[in-house]
């Protein structure tokens, strides 16, 4: 009897070790096949990255030289990502957060900007074509590009603002309001401030996504090869994740052109995983040092 | 203009803004319909849905994306099937497992596989996996079903691990008080009590994932092939439907019948992705574990 107790104990015990090796097992593959990928890109790429590589342009057909105006390119949409998504986020995690009242409205909100969260990124496309390009006639330009990655990246920044507005202190709102200021006063003055780092941090995540975006900018901002750079928001323009799948896929001398490819490659994994990492440690820095 | 009036003008500028998202969505539909639905003059819905030829620029052409529905499906069924058990385990691992430590870098590291761009991840499947993977399996090519549903599970993986974390972190502590204190092990508790108790949120994660995997683009246009056919085996090439679009929308002339055929296959992946998304958010809803009392 106790023998068999024993066994059964051990037999128990067996099970959670192998148990745990899996899951181990699991969350090691997942890193190591971060780590792989990251030092391909590198071990790739690092010969062929030099000054003139970051602020020349293309050459030869682009066999050679750099890919100064796809950074560039990347840099405009980006800002102009920002410059769309950002108000908009923040106005509209206010409003869930502070003015709302729980309720079908709410909702009804909801449902919508999780809905949008999942629309697939070649659909933001067609739907940039379909809108910006065509129905407003902007033409395959940076402001159609800008508008549909600042769509695109509008979801992630309402929920980072909600998270953060959520996290500053009731407390804080009901000091303020009984001294007789106004609601939106608090908001501005007392809600918001706390609540900026966190609202910035989060966003950061969704500009390391609109960076690095192929599929949305395909048919509504990025070109093949432009001799010049872009003059005015209604320019086409390079970018990087576009020049990657260009050069792998339809460049003219494929094989020939690896270095610059892989070259490449690193140059936009450094900016987006840089930018994320950014968010990160200050998040990571922000939580340590929390006054409440 | 007194202080109420003010603040009651603010409050609306602020509806209006968050009302910004939700016209977004209706603009998208008005947009993919708009362009899309002139080629159900010429195909029938049914005819575009389950015809098995794919030929849109042969004369006469042929518009039946069944080939790169089933190769939609295909590439993102093998993709959650590697996605599942890794993502879950490893949110096991993070939330009930870890030490500290490692929890922290873990974390950072699931996010930043989640922030890799799916152009680099297309390009590493294509430079790195496929020549290995053609040489050593004596392959026609390595540009199929397997590198692809590989690669879409890397970038399925953060999305399931992250919420499934969530789910599981969501589990109330007495619950595994009381398992402890009837003498069950960890791995039983774990088992028997924390993942019933946070099965709900698991599947969301899954539903959200393979909505992922569904949409995403660069990967399956550089990875999959693009061949359409249905396919014979897990190593034929395939072209789901993203893939198509983006390939062929460079080359069609504006309003052409295969220009509206691209769109129209948008309304197809619009759907699906938001049948996902609605599934998803039905069933962190309606199966929300709220107290002890519905385990």
């Amino acid at each position: 009897m106790q023998s068999s107790k024993n066994n059964s104990m051990k037999w128990r015990y067996l099970k959670q070790h192998v148990f745990f090796g899996i899951v181990r097992a699991s969350a090691l593959i997942i890193t190591l096949t971060l780590g792989g990928i990251i030092f391909y890109i590198v071990y790739n790429g690092i010969g062929a990255i030099s000054w003139d590589f970051i602020t020349k342009p293309p050459t030869h057909s682009m066999t050679q030289g750099g890919i100064m105006p796809a950074i560039l390119g990347t840099i405009y949409l980006t800002v102009g990502a920002i410059a769309i998504g950002l108000p908009l986020g923040i106005a509209s995690a206010i409003y869930l957060t502070e003015y709302a009242k729980q309720g079908r409205v709410i909702r009804f909100l909801k449902v919508g900007i999780n809905c949008l969260a999942g629309v697939p990124s070649v659909v933001f496309g067609l739907f940039g074509l379909g809108f910006f390009v065509i129905f407003l006639k902007f033409g395959s330009s940076i402001l159609s590009g800008s508008l549909t990655l600042g769509f695109l990246i509008l979801p992630t920044i309402i929920g980072a603002s909600e998270e953060a507005l959520k996290s500053v202190p009731q407390t804080f709102r009901e000091a303020s309001l009984s001294l007789g200021v106004s609601k939106w006063q608090t908001t501005y003055r007392i809600v918001l401030p706390n609540a900026m780092p966190g609202i910035l941090t989060g966003s950061i995540l969704g500009i390391g996504r609109a960076a690095g975006e192929t599929a949305p900018i395909m048919f509504t901002a990025a070109a093949y090869f432009t001799a010049k750079l872009p003059g005015s928001i209604f320019d086409e323009v390079m970018a990087l994740p576009y020049h990657i799948y260009v050069l792998a896929t339809a460049g003219t001398n494929i094989e020939a052109t690896r270095p610059i490819q892989f070259g490449t490659v690193l140059v936009l994994v450094a900016v987006v995983l840089g930018i994320d990492l950014i968010a990160i440690i200050i998040r990571s820095y922000m939580r340590r040092n929390k006054r409440w | 203009m007194n202080r109420q009036t003010k603040e009651i003008i603010i409050k609306y500028i602020f509806l209006l803004f968050s009302l910004v998202s939700v016209v977004v969505l209706g603009l998208i539909v008005f947009s993919l319909f708009r362009e899309g639905l002139p080629i159900f003059g010429k195909v029938s819905v049914k005819d575009f849905l389950f015809g098995m030829e794919w030929y849109p620029t042969y004369d006469p052409p042929s518009f039946g994306i069944f080939p790169l529905i089933v190769g939609s499906l295909v590439v993102t069924l093998l993709a959650t099937l590697i996605a599942v058990p890794l993502g879950v385990m490893a949110a096991i691992y993070i939330s009930e497992i870890a030490p500290q430590a490692i929890k922290e870098t873990l974390k950072s590291v699931i996010e930043l596989l989640a922030g890799l761009p799916s152009v680099v991840l297309g390009f590493f499947g294509m430079v790195i996996i496929a020549p290995w993977m053609q040489e050593t399996f004596d392959l026609p090519t390595g540009l199929n079903i397997v590198n692809a549903s590989v690669i879409l599970a890397i970038m399925a993986i953060p999305t399931i691990s992250s919420i499934s974390e969530d789910a599981l972190y969501a589990v109330p502590r007495e619950f595994k008080e009381a398992s402890y204190a009837l003498g069950a092990t960890k791995f039983e508790t774990i088992i028997n009590v924390i993942l019933p108790a946070a099965i709900s949120g698991i599947s969301t994660a899954v539903m959200l994932g393979m909505a992922r995997a569904i949409g995403e683009t660069m990967v399956v246009l550089m990875v999959a092939g693009g061949a359409a056919a249905i396919p014979e085996s897990l190593f034929d090439s395939v072209r789901p439907m993203p893939a198509s679009i983006a390939a062929e929308m460079g080359e069609t002339p504006y309003r052409s019948a295969h220009y509206s055929s691209l769109f129209a296959i948008g309304i197809v992946l619009f759907c699906l992705t938001l049948a996902f998304n609605l599934i998803a958010d039905y069933v962190s809803h309606k199966f929300r574990q709220i107290g002890s009392g519905t385990l």
